[in-house]
């Protein structure tokens, strides 16, 4: 676990309010969930706050966010000292992570963190002009292309202390940056030797519905047959499914289910085999 | 090699366009109404046929885990949730079926939520993932937009697609952790049973399944189960996507069979070994919860579930860790129980003191600085962790250091040997029992 706390008192500001651009945007985030279930939204919300805030999340901002979304406080607390991409105290301007885990610390992030040490001071501290502040975080999920980092929302890969330090020059002088593969790579494809995926076929469209062959030879042949099948095996694995537990059982703190965006659908039309058109030859 | 006819993820590095109109040329959505037609149980029975294994790292068959689903709804709506949380050091594939193929992933939802009585999917997505994410509602937009997902589609089956993010806890990989993070509270795993098929999202039977899994539903539902089936192994069928990292020449992420070996694996896609065969001293074949396999065992090895387990190790996620003979292995073992120390959720107790005492002893003996006793203390706390805890993390913890011990241990005791044969102003320390 790691140990994560609030900024002290007199970093944090003194009070907190989405934008209204922000607060409409809120607002579509709650209605993904069901009613009843807006507390879903609590890390999208966190992260915008967060983002709004320049980068950091204040405790007025945890507050607000969970004022909104109708949670008690320090259940919204506990969600943003969980997850580690909320930074609880301020960072800089470029907030520099470094991907620390092994494939990128066999691939030289050892020496990004040096360089990063020796330029910036040790990690957590924003540099004095307020452009950088950098920290070791766990694997970033960019292996293919370690070792990497990520500044601010954007990664950057394949890096080297030295691209890393022009990138940072180059971000501080506010010039563009070019993100993901810093070597020339488009992705995570070998690089300047892509050996598969060549045939044109698979792109042009040509090769649509060929699978459809299938279907014909097999539909003409079985249709009678697999109809009856089909139900058959409906009705006996239907007896082997006994009614699922009452949706409350051995959760106190659940309300009831609520209804699933699509719910009125599902209570109209259920998927059943029985109810969906029988097998045919063509769509 | 796997002939390019046969690989799914036609877009993998993204060298054409990721939009609807390209993927519909690349095959996605091609008779999707055709395959709901032929009713839920033909397409659990040709998942099964497939024999599909999941391809999130437990390798749990999928068409199994779909027909766990209650068949008829008892009143709660059902639920399908994509675990795209994706964060087992060494893998990075998902990500690259996100940005560049994501309309294969929003395919497979609609048939594998038709398949589970669901109408509605959440695809939950790390938080780091922030281009992925805006990649992957863009491409839901355009879904929306043609009217291939929603309320009433052109497909006759009312669906609704969310995606969610969540803000960096690799726990939130493990399924119960991750609903209990999109209900919008801290990811810790639940007690099972209740299992999600009968009590998942708020409630409701809900199946989580990786990205890879679902994103393949509709190219093997098209080309036939036993299509899917002919590829690989027995037990071990189809393509996998192989993500190779750490010392070889290019590090990539490829399709291919599983069963390849090792070896050819790295010679046809990755440019070789960095120093020629020679210089391999080990891999991690599976994602770093998985023990390490040393050069010998795995060179010629079939990379597929059954022969990595067979070697006490494990496929995973397939993300396969090359490591060359500069590579200091308890160092970098060190470094992967920091990482469960750092991602333990703190929910039970073997775990989350377990973790940061054997990241503690490792880090002594990756200096050398401890007791040759404390080997066979640290294997003993390793069993003690493993198995006594909610979530398969406390295992994942576990096992890379067994591994280490296991093949490794002789570099241990030299470290020990070597530091203790200088004299020290401190005196070597001694974990306490």
């Amino acid at each position: 676990m790691a140990n994560r706390r609030l900024a002290p008192v007199s970093e944090q500001p003194e009070s907190f309010a989405f934008t209204p651009e922000n607060a409409e945007w809120a607002k579509g985030q709650i209605a993904k969930y069901p009613e009843g279930r807006q507390a879903s939204a609590v890390i999208p919300l966190l992260w915008k706050a967060q983002e709004q805030n320049g980068g950091w999340l204040p405790q007025k901002a945890i507050e607000a966010v969970a004022d909104q979304l109708g949670m008690p406080h320090i259940r919204v607390l506990e969600v943003a000292t969980f997850y580690t991409m909320f930074a609880l105290e301020p960072v800089g301007r470029y907030w520099i992570q470094v991907c620390g885990t092994a494939p990128c610390d066999v691939c030289g992030a050892r020496e990004l963190k040096q360089y990063l040490h020796d330029r910036l001071g040790p990690s957590g501290h924003v540099s004095p002009d307020g452009n950088f502040s950098w920290l070791e975080v766990e694997c970033l999920g960019a292996c293919c292309n370690a070792p990497m980092a990520q500044i601010n929302h954007d990664y950057f890969e394949d890096l080297t202390p030295e691209s890393l330090g022009k990138l940072m020059d180059d971000l501080a002088a506010g010039r563009p940056v070019k993100t993901g593969s810093q070597i020339g790579r488009v992705s995570s494809e070998p690089k300047d030797a892509v050996t598969t995926l060549q045939d044109e076929t698979l792109f042009d469209g040509s090769r649509v519905g060929a699978w459809r062959k299938r279907f014909e030879e097999q539909g003409l042949k079985e249709q009678g047959a697999d109809a009856t099948g089909e139900k058959a095996r409906t009705e006996a694995s239907a007896a082997e499914n006994p009614k699922a537990a009452r949706p409350d059982a051995g959760r106190a703190t659940e309300t009831k289910a609520a209804a699933a965006p699509a719910q009125n659908a599902a209570d109209g039309k259920p998927a059943d085999t029985k109810d969906a058109p029988a097998p045919t030859a063509k769509s | 090699m796997l002939a390019d006819q046969d690989r799914i993820f036609t877009n993998l590095y993204g060298l054409h366009s990721p939009g609807l109109e390209a993927a519909k040329k690349r095959g996605a959505w091609d008779g999707t109404q055709f395959l709901l037609q032929q009713g839920r149980d033909w397409i659990i029975e040709e998942m099964k046929k497939s024999g599909l294994r999941g391809r999130g790292g437990a390798g749990f068959p999928t068409g199994l885990k779909w027909s766990f689903m209650p068949k008829k709804s008892d009143g709660r709506p059902h639920y399908l949730v994509v675990n795209a949380d994706e964060s087992e050091p060494g893998t990075c594939k998902d990500r690259e079926i996100m940005r560049h193929d994501p309309h294969l992933l929003i395919e497979g939802c609609m048939l594998a939520c038709f398949a589970m009585g669901a109408h509605a999917c959440y695809i939950y997505i790390r938080g780091e993932y922030v281009a992925e994410k805006h990649a992957l509602q863009r491409a839901v937009d355009e879904a929306y937009a043609a009217r291939l997902v929603g309320e009433s589609n052109v497909h006759d089956y009312p669906f609704d697609i969310y995606v969610h993010h969540g803000a960096g806890a690799y726990i939130c990989g493990e399924e119960t952790a991750l609903i209990e993070s999109l209900e919008g509270k801290k990811g810790m795993p639940r007690l099972k049973p209740p299992f999600p098929a009968n009590m998942g999202l708020y409630g409701c039977p809900t199946t989580v399944n990786n990205v890879e899994s679902i994103a393949v539903a509709g190219t093997i539902l098209r080309r036939g189960g036993a299509w899917f089936a002919g590829l690989g192994r027995p037990g071990n069928t189809g393509t996998k996507l192989f993500c190779i990292s750490g010392h070889v020449n290019k590090p990539c992420n490829v399709e291919e069979e599983l069963g390849i070996t090792f070896r050819e694996l790295i010679d046809k896609h990755c440019g070789g070994m960095r120093g020629g065969w020679d210089n391999l001293l080990c891999s991690i074949p599976g994602g770093s919860s998985v023990p390490l396999v040393p050069a010998a065992e795995i060179i010629d090895a079939p990379m597929d579930f059954d022969t990595l387990k067979n070697l006490k190790s494990g496929l995973g996620t397939a993300a396969v860790m090359v490591f060359d003979k500069s590579t200091d292995m308890v160092a970098t073992i060190a470094r992967i129980a920091y990482f469960y120390k750092h991602e333990s959720c703190g929910q039970c107790t073997p775990c989350r003191e377990g973790t940061g005492w054997m990241w503690r002893v490792m880090l002594r003996m990756a200096e050398g600085r401890a007791q040759k006793r404390e080997i066979d203390m640290l294997l003993d706390v390793t069993k003690q962790i493993e198995g006594h805890t909610i979530c398969a993390l406390g295992d994942a913890a576990a096992w890379p250091i067994q591994g280490l011990i296991r093949h490794f241990r002789p570099e241990i005791e030299k470290r020990i040997d070597r530091y203790s044969a200088n004299p020290h102003p401190t005196p070597v320390p001694m974990a306490a029992e």
